[in-house]
């Protein structure tokens, strides 16, 4: 499976993103920049984390706007998968790609540590290769993380399975409603969290939970 | 030239960690029957124009595209 990686001014976690669909894939990931219209025919694309345009404005407002982000809505309508991690989910939801909006975090302070999370949808594209309600390890890097619906809207995402992680064993670092750390949208195929599972899936980093997620994405499941 | 300020607030309901710390530090530094505060933003706008209801249309476009997350907040524009 082929995968791109989307690259806008500010965000620094897309090396990290790079080397790890690399590792998994066996195949190294086009990128997009932020003006191009047209992205490649892949079958995964993702918006890593960073601080796009300085976190201006609000987080992720300004690079929402950018052309790329016209051509990521058209691919997402066609059913590729798009997956938002960090800054990215803040993007995919300014962008209106995902419901709620990422507040600050309830702490004010910026988290930067290792949190539980629970798989709480593991019959998505993103999550197949994980077991329903399996915690995993994953670290979190983030001052915008606290996740905010409307009622109506989150009872409707809860009823449809759209919350696919959520802050397990009390670990939950940013006072995000209902434990929620990432989201799906209805049609199944675009994925907003604020972990980073890039950045544990080799034993370099402590563990390998990360790994499932983009094996799941990129259809590389061990049998 | 059209001077127009735009305020950018949270909707009620919507919880605002940074007014509570505020709040917080209001009454810390022995300020006396501080209720609730919540905290926004202020954007002064200049538009190179006379025609004031072509502009009041753009401002409000400018919110519902850019400046308001509708998601969790309200605007209001005014004009000088």
């Amino acid at each position: 499976m082929k995968s791109a990686v989307v690259q806008l001014p500010g965000l620094n976690r897309d090396r990290d993103m790079i080397a790890a669909l690399t590792k998994i894939s066996g195949k190294a990931p086009v990128t997009v920049w932020q003006t191009e219209t047209e992205i490649p025919d892949v079958d995964l694309i993702v918006i890593p984390g960073g601080f796009s345009y300085g976190d201006y404005l609000r987080c992720g407002a300004i690079a929402a706007r950018m052309p790329v982000m016209q051509a990521i809505r058209e691919k997402a309508e066609k059913g590729v998968k798009v997956l938002g991690v960090c800054n990215g989910f803040q993007i995919l939801l300014e962008a209106g790609m995902l419901p709620g909006a990422l507040m600050r975090n309830a702490s004010l302070k910026f988290v930067c540590r290792e949190v539980k999370l629970e798989v709480a949808n593991a019959e998505t594209a993103f999550t197949r290769a994980y077991a329903q309600g399996q915690v995993l390890r994953c670290p979190v890097a983030h001052h915008d993380g606290n996740y905010f619906a409307d009622a109506e809207t989150l009872k409707a995402m809860e009823d449809q399975g759209q919350v696919v992680f959520r802050y397990a064993e009390g670990t939950n670092p940013n006072g995000s409603m209902n434990d929620i750390a990432g989201v799906i949208n209805a049609k199944g195929n675009v994925l907003g969290m604020m972990p980073h599972p890039e950045n544990l899936i080799e034993a370099a980093h402590g563990g390998s939970d990360g790994r499932g997620l983009f094996a799941s994405a990129l259809d590389v499941i061990a049998a | 030239m059209i001077k127009a300020r735009v305020t950018v607030t949270l909707k009620n309901g919507v919880l605002d960690p940074q007014g509570k710390a505020i709040e917080g530090a209001l009454g810390a530094l022995g300020f006396d029957g501080v209720g609730h505060v919540r905290q926004g933003k202020v954007f002064d706008i200049e538009i190179d124009s006379a025609d004031k209801a072509k502009a009041e249309a753009d401002l409000k476009a400018m919110c519902e595209k850019l400046l308001a997350n509708t998601v969790i907040e309200n605007y209001t524009i005014s004009l000088a």
